[in-house]
């Protein structure tokens, strides 16, 4: 599903963030990735995505080559990839419905369909009832679940989550951990940073931890390993 | 495009000009100010030449023959000056018609010159006209060297003067309308790069989910067709109430009448075309410079 062959990338300003990286993650497995602040964490989802480049090497996502994709396929890239992030990214002025169902509206997708897909996405959220609040009236662990819902509602085979909980208190943290788990069970791979240790130790996924740029451990049951 | 899909750039768009009331304001005004001389100076100018043909239609060259010169002389004259390749035609007009026409177009006045029948003291006179109202000083010049001519008068100066009259109002408002424009341009890219700031959260999540550049792009064309096309109506409606007016004076007015203006239709309607035609040009310019420099999409 998502696969990387010796990845290099080196920021314009100098910053060498991933330096030599392979790694493949099959279809419907759920990954965490951790290390410490600034291993490169970020930039690794971010090449998943394509939100950046890598200097050298390749990234294959689906089968795709991001390396030499051009330009104007990288939204029908986005398509298929669903994005999360730690402060939720939402758009204050619409409704939760709209908010989820922005993400298809913007893709041009029929609206009879938008309409029954939402419901469905909301409902897989719990956040059905909630569908006319606007964001400010919702508590942290829900704006996140709508965040979801927006990143899920296309049916994507991937979800990168770049500390989903980062803003979350512990309790609401696992309401995102068990949403994210049956997005999973659905046969929807999952890739989540994370500092969450609790999550982490207890969950017993497959851990990537990645430092200094390379991946320092990779297990299929690991843990969260070094203290931070 | 679906039609749904271009409903919602130009609904978008449309929001985007309440975003920052007051820039978009400022840009309407620019392109009303901007579009206020344009089409003041494209309607000078095309009056202007207008004018300018139908004076210069008008421009001849009239040749008065010397008092003395004999019959076989202002034949000579004449083959002299039809012979010359510069010339269209020659028309006698001998002394007597010339005195008719003169108490004529004096009237009542006119009349007093009668008693000068007997001794008119009039010239005979060719009215030359040459190929190309250009080369009427040129064909003057030649006649000028021949025998018998006593006198020549010709229209040139006031169609020099007239070219150059055109020329000078071109190159001013030529100046001053790239000026304005470039500043229309400046401000309608900045409205729109503000609009652009305001809705960042909003393209980073349309790219991130898998929106096309094209789609994100839209409705800030939209914007910028909307300043230059709100900047038009103005002047489009001073130019046609203007221009009525201007017209019914001139053509009123005892001192002015002689003045040959253009009729308003359908005149006012081609200026209106461009008028509009450069808002929206300036408008999608201004949003394109901008969407190329901040939406890095
Ligand atoms: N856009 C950028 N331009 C330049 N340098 C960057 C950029 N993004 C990240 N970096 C640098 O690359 C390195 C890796 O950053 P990254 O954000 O991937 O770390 P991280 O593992 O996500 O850290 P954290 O846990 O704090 O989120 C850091 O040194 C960071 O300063
Ligand atoms: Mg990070």
């Amino acid at each position: 599903m998502i696969e990387m062959r010796d990845i290099w990338k080196t920021y314009p300003n100098g910053v060498m963030a991933i330096n030599g990286m392979n790694l493949s993650v099959d279809k419907g497995e759920f990954v965490y990735v951790v290390g410490p602040s600034g291993a490169g964490k970020s930039t690794f989802i971010k090449l998943i995505y394509r939100e950046e480049k890598p200097t050298k090497g390749k990234v294959y996502v689906d089968k795709k080559d991001l390396s030499s994709m051009k330009e104007k396929h990288v939204p029908y890239l986005r398509r298929s990839i669903g994005v999360v992030f730690q402060d939720f990214k939402l758009l204050p002025s619409l409704s939760v419905f709209e908010n989820v169902s922005f993400a298809l509206e913007v893709i041009e997708e029929d609206t009879a369909k938008i309409r029954q897909r939402v419901m469905r996405t909301l409902e897989t959220v719990q956040l059905k009832n909630k569908a006319r609040f606007k964001p400010h009236e919702l508590s942290g662990g829900e704006q996140q679940r709508v965040a979801i819902a927006r990143a899920i509602v296309n049916n994507p085979s991937v979800l990168i989550a770049d500390e989903p909980t980062g803003n979350l208190d512990p309790e609401t943290s696992w309401e995102i951990m068990n949403i994210l788990e049956e997005v999973n069970a659905h046969g929807t791979t999952i890739v989540m940073a994370t500092h969450n240790r609790e999550i982490v130790n207890t969950m017993r996924k497959r851990v990537i931890a990645i430092d200094g740029g390379r991946i320092a451990r990779d297990e299929i049951r690991g843990d969260y390993g070094y203290e931070s | 495009m679906k039609a749904r899909t271009l409903a919602r750039h130009v609904r978008e768009g449309a929001k985007n000009l309440g975003r920052n009331g007051l820039m978009t304001f400022a840009s309407i005004s620019a392109v009303t100010v901007m579009l206020l001389v344009v089409g003041a100076f494209l309607t000078i100018i095309l009056n202007i030449n207008y004018f300018t043909n139908e004076l210069e239609n008008d421009v001849e060259v009239r040749v008065f023959i010397d008092l003395l010169a004999s019959e076989e002389e202002q034949d000579e004259l004449y083959s002299n000056i039809e012979s010359l390749n510069t010339v269209d035609s020659v028309d006698f007009v001998p002394r007597d018609e010339g005195l008719d026409d003169l108490i004529e177009s004096l009237g009542e006045e006119g009349e007093v010159f009668e008693s000068l029948r007997e001794e008119n003291p009039l010239n005979d006179v060719f009215v030359v006209q040459a190929n190309d109202p250009h080369q009427t000083e040129q064909v003057a010049q030649q006649i000028e060297s021949f025998d018998h001519v006593e006198m020549l008068d010709y229209g040139q100066d006031i169609v020099e003067q007239l070219f150059s009259f055109t020329n000078l109002t071109r190159i001013i408002g030529i100046a001053l309308i790239v000026g304005l424009m470039f500043t229309a341009m400046f401000l309608i890219a900045n409205t729109i790069k503000l609009t652009i700031i305001a809705r960042k959260t909003e393209i980073q999540i349309m790219k991130l989910v898998g929106a096309t550049n094209g789609f994100i792009r839209w409705p800030f064309f939209i914007e910028g067709l909307l300043l230059g096309v709100f900047g038009s109506l103005i002047p489009i409606v001073a130019l046609v109430y203007g221009y009525e007016q201007i017209y019914q004076y001139i053509t009123v007015s005892v001192d002015l009448s002689f003045i040959e203006m253009l009729p308003p239709y359908p005149l006012i309607l081609q200026v209106s075309l461009i008028i509009i035609s450069i808002g929206a040009f300036v408008g999608v310019w201004g949003s394109l410079m901008s969407v190329r420099k901040f939406l890095k999409v």
